[in-house]
């Protein structure tokens, strides 16, 4: 067993935040990541990194803008905190040496950017994320952090009271990837999971292939709460081969959509009259779907986006890299040729329920980054503030787990007796499922002594797995896994209608079945990433229901959240979160409401119109 | 429609303005559009149907496997598919047992380093169509086998954190809302430096790096410049970098044979930057002496 007064799972931009922050409180800390730190998804953002760093700017209005974006689904205290935080992280990166874009007089640069009064994005080229990934490496590295890279984390080790609210967490399960060795990590202070962003959901997306969502999962069958799942962003410029990003960038310079017809369809067929390509995500992608569903998209799949007429000067001047983009990735040299797109999974503004300091409602048990949800992008995430998110919410994680003195949460956590229970009338979760062994189930540990969970907890996992790897045949997760991705692509996309996605609840069921007779082809120790895959799989499924379930029960349109039967926000009824519990594997819906009570205002729901 | 401007031309013309490093920027262009003229005249026959990958395969702990061997895959070809891609199909379909990293697909997180048809490549950024059928496809040489195309990279990550690969400036502003002013310049300097994703096909590509293990190699000394560089740092910091890249396993080694510069995916100017390196040390010892 190793031990630890902090773990952090997961090395990306939160992961490594909060190990820093939990280091600084004098902690000693570990981060454990299936993958090396720099490989981490965070090193794909191009953007930007929102604060209000200039005179005539204000973290109110950051606030303000962010609470706006959200469709008034973001729960106050968190996003005052958030916005007042901001500043001084990112400077703080400065301090560290990022390698940030500059004014003549030697300042950081800032852009303006979709949905922000002001131009508060600071960057570093087109490549912020990578910048800022390796930045925060180095400081982990000059700190001399121990980092367990390649290790992957399949359970967290939990006391099994009854009530969530009342368990506690004392470390980690995890596996060493190259070796096979499966050790338990026992967390004297707390556990942090940073295990980012969940795309394989889906069969199109911008996320890594790593990007399975495990840490949610993780947290769910151990009894945290999923919340606000199906908001999800989808982005309307992606190439359709891989999901590779196309930046906003090549709209805001005057690239042109056109569909099969060489229509400029945004104006054509007046989805946004006055803003056409720049309309809102949302916008855009809707309206590219519905040209491919009226039969107007090339190969019944895509558009085009044509930046052809900016001349190559220009291109190359201020889009070089997505010339190199579209080239490595799609075959298409954009100085010659339209580019092809589609809409592509982007972000997921759900994810675990937690509260302003990162606390879940399992004592020890904290998350941050992506994988989390405290709620500040609520139904629409504004492009640039999911990095400062990592950065701000990291650190008070870190701090937390580490001992830091904070004050009382504003935001509640955990299943609440008294809440509003749905119960949406479609199967889903089969009683049972959660004994075999492919599941990963929360474990049970009757002894309540700490190394002893986190050892039983390792125990019964080395038995998972070697079930697992006994199997002789049985289904390939591969199969599963695209099977599930292109129901969710087809049924809780962009567009979303009742029918759809009932119909994806009983795919997702399907799938489940059929997971339970899996095997593993591969029944080597070494570099096994089949049965890697075979366990992420397992986390997708639990992932894609909580999204459908939620995107089922919420019968209004709200920020991302579309739904065709529906066309309003009904504020009356939905200025509250969709949380789901693991309920022993049948899952149950329930409410909470939103707090739009602020530092210094309530913010009241306004119509969202830019 | 023609992609070179008159302006582009002229440009070429007149070589004696550019710099040396923009120069071999575009002698190594002109070498990338030679081999990519060349093979995608014989990538005709790949266009067809589908491309057969030979991929390398080693299990140390398999009975049959823990001999190198080498699997052949027929993969159906699409329009914009990547040795990744490929790869992908392979596994999905045909052997899940074929490992190899990958993550981003979008040549950013560095982990899909390979040796394609005889040369260090990413494999998410290499498009089948440009490569000459059977595409061959081997893990990294010059590294120890883990298991098919995954390579053991502690020893890369060693050479890397040995050059203290942090900002270590004298001091920051006391406020912690005011930032260290930096030069665009000198941000301008630095830039293609800092572009490293850490993928290891520099140091594989290196003959030097093969033959002596401590040599810190092409990507760590580029770190070791891109803070060097940077006018931010203090002046002990700067002397120790310098006393770290120039000792017996540093730029010194470096014999310029440009193999790094033209494999790294990111475009980074590698050799130019050791070369620098070795310019400063020179200069700094004049000034001792
Ligand atoms: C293409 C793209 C562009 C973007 N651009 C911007 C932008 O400009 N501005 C902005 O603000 N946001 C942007 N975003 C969003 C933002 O980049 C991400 O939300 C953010 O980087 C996620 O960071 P993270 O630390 O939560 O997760 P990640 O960086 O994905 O890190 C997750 C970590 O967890 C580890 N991990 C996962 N599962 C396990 C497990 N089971 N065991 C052990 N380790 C595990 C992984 O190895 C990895 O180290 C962009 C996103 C994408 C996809
Ligand atoms: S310098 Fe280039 S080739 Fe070397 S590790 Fe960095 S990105 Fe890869
Ligand atoms: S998969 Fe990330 S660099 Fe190729």
């Amino acid at each position: 067993m190793y031990e630890h007064d902090v773990i952090v799972v997961g090395g990306g931009g939160a992961g490594l935040r909060a190990a820093i922050a939990a280091d600084e409180q004098g902690a000693d800390v570990a981060i454990v990541t299936k993958l090396h730190p720099v490989r981490s998804h965070t090193g794909a953002a191009e953007g930007g990194i929102n604060a209000a760093l200039q005179e005539g700017d204000s973290w109110q209005d950051h606030a303000y803008d962010t609470m706006k974006g959200s469709d008034y689904l973001g729960d106050a205290p968190a996003v005052d905190t958030f916005a007042q935080d901001a500043p001084e992280e990112v400077i703080q990166l400065e301090h560290w040496g990022m390698p940030f874009s500059r004014e003549e007089d030697g300042t950081v640069s800032q852009r303006p950017f979709g949905g922000l009064s002001f131009p508060r994005t600071t960057y570093a080229g087109a490549e912020t994320g990578h910048h800022m990934l390796h930045t925060l490496y180095e400081q982990v590295v000059k700190r001399g952090i121990e980092v367990y890279d390649e290790w992957y984390v399949s359970q967290v080790a939990v006391t099994d009271e009854d009530d969530p609210n009342e368990r506690d967490c004392h470390g980690v399960v995890a596996w060493d990837v190259q070796s096979g060795e499966i050790a338990g990590f026992r967390a004297n202070d707390g556990v942090i999971l940073a295990t980012g962003g969940l795309g394989q959901a889906f069969d199109h997306t911008t996320n890594a292939v790593a990007n399975t969502g495990d840490g949610v999962a993780i947290a769910y069958r151990a009894g945290v709460p999923m919340e606000d799942m199906e908001m999800i962003q989808f982005h309307p410029t992606t190439l359709p081969s891989t999901g590779v990003l196309i930046s906003e960038g090549v709209r805001g310079e005057g690239g042109i959509l056109y569909n099969s017809e060489g229509e400029r369809f945004m104006f054509e067929y007046g989805y946004a009259t006055n803003d056409g390509e720049l309309a809102s995500r949302d916008v855009v992608a809707r309206a590219e779907l519905t040209e491919v569903q009226e039969g107007r998209g090339v190969d019944d799949e895509y558009v085009y986006l044509d930046m052809r007429h900016l001349g190559e000067e220009r291109i190359t001047d201020r889009l070089e890299n997505i010339l190199h983009l579209a080239r490595d990735f799609e075959g298409v040299d954009g100085l010659e040729e339209p580019m092809p797109v589609k809409p592509g999974q982007h972000y997921a503004m759900g994810g675990i329920e937690v509260n302003e300091h990162g606390e879940t409602c399992i004592d020890g048990l904290y998350a941050a980054g992506e994988c989390a949800c405290v709620s500040l992008h609520g139904g629409n995430r504004l492009g640039g503030n999911a990095l400062p998110e990592l950065l701000v919410f990291g650190a008070r994680a870190g701090s937390h787990a580490a001992g830091a003195d904070m004050p009382e949460p504003k935001i509640q956590t955990g299943p609440d007796p008294d809440a509003e229970r749905e119960d949406i009338g479609v199967p889903v979760g089969e009683p049972g499922a959660t004994e075999a062994a492919a599941d990963g189930g929360a474990v049970e540990n009757p002894d309540s002594d700490p190394k002893a969970v986190v050892e039983t907890t390792a125990e019964e996992e080395r038995e998972r797995i070697e079930t697992l790897l006994e199997r002789e045949d049985g289904v390939n997760h591969a199969d599963v896994r695209a099977d599930l991705q292109e129901s969710m692509t087809e049924n809780v996309n962009v567009f979303r209608e009742e029918g759809g996605l009932k119909q994806a609840l009983r795919d997702i069921q399907d799938a489940r079945e059929r997971y339970q007779d899996v095997y593993v082809a591969d029944k080597s120790r070494t570099f096994n990433t089949d049965l890697q895959h075979t366990i992420e799989t397992r986390n997708l499924l639990d992932v894609a229901e909580a999204i459908t379930m939620g995107a089922l029960a919420r019968d209004e349109f709200r920020g991302a959240h579309w739904r065709k039967e529906h066309q309003e926000r009904k504020d009356d009824e939905y200025l509250k979160h969709t949380l789901v519990s693991w309920n022993d594997g049948q899952p149950e819906l329930w409410y909470r409401p939103v707090i739009l009570e602020g530092a210094e205002q309530t913010y009241e729901p306004k119509v969202r119109s830019y | 429609m023609s992609t070179q401007t008159p302006d582009t031309d002229s440009e070429t013309e007149q070589p004696s303005s550019t710099s040396p490093q923009e120069r071999r920027m575009a002698e190594k262009q002109a070498r990338k559009e030679q081999r990519d003229a060349d093979e995608a005249a014989a990538a005709d026959e790949i266009q067809g149907e589908t491309v057969e990958l030979k991929v390398f395969r080693y299990d140390p702990e398999i009975e049959g496997k823990e001999e190198p061997r080498f699997d052949s895959f027929t993969v159906p070809f699409e329009k914009g598919m990547t040795v990744l891609d490929a790869l992908i199909y392979a596994r999905d379909e045909y052997d899940s047992s074929l490992t190899f990293r990958h993550s981003c697909r979008q040549a950013v997180c560095g982990s899909d380093a390979f040796f394609v048809n005889g040369s260090q490549r990413l494999g998410c950024q290499t498009q089948i169509a440009d490569l000459e059928g059977p595409v061959r496809v081997e893990p990294l040489p010059h590294q120890e086998v883990v298991k098919d195309l995954v390579v053991e990279m502690d020893h890369f990550y060693d050479q890397m954190e040995s050059v203290d690969p942090f900002f270590d400036p004298d001091e920051t502003p006391d406020d912690e809302l005011e930032e260290q002013r930096q030069d665009r310049e000198n941000r301008e300097k630095v830039k293609l430096s800092t572009r490293c994703i850490w993928c290891g096909a520099c140091m594989s590509s290196c003959n030097i790096a093969a033959g002596d293990n401590k040599y810190l190699g092409p990507a760590a000394i580029n770190k070791a410049y891109r803070f060097y560089m940077d006018e931010r740092e203090g002046e002990n910091k700067r002397q120790e970098r310098l006393e770290i890249i120039e000792a017996e396993h540093g730029v010194w080694r470096c014999q310029t044979q440009f193999s790094c510069t033209n494999v790294c995916p990111k475009d980074i100017p590698l050799t130019e930057h050791i070369q620098e390196l070795k310019r400063e040390a020179v200069k700094q010892n004049l000034k001792f002496w």
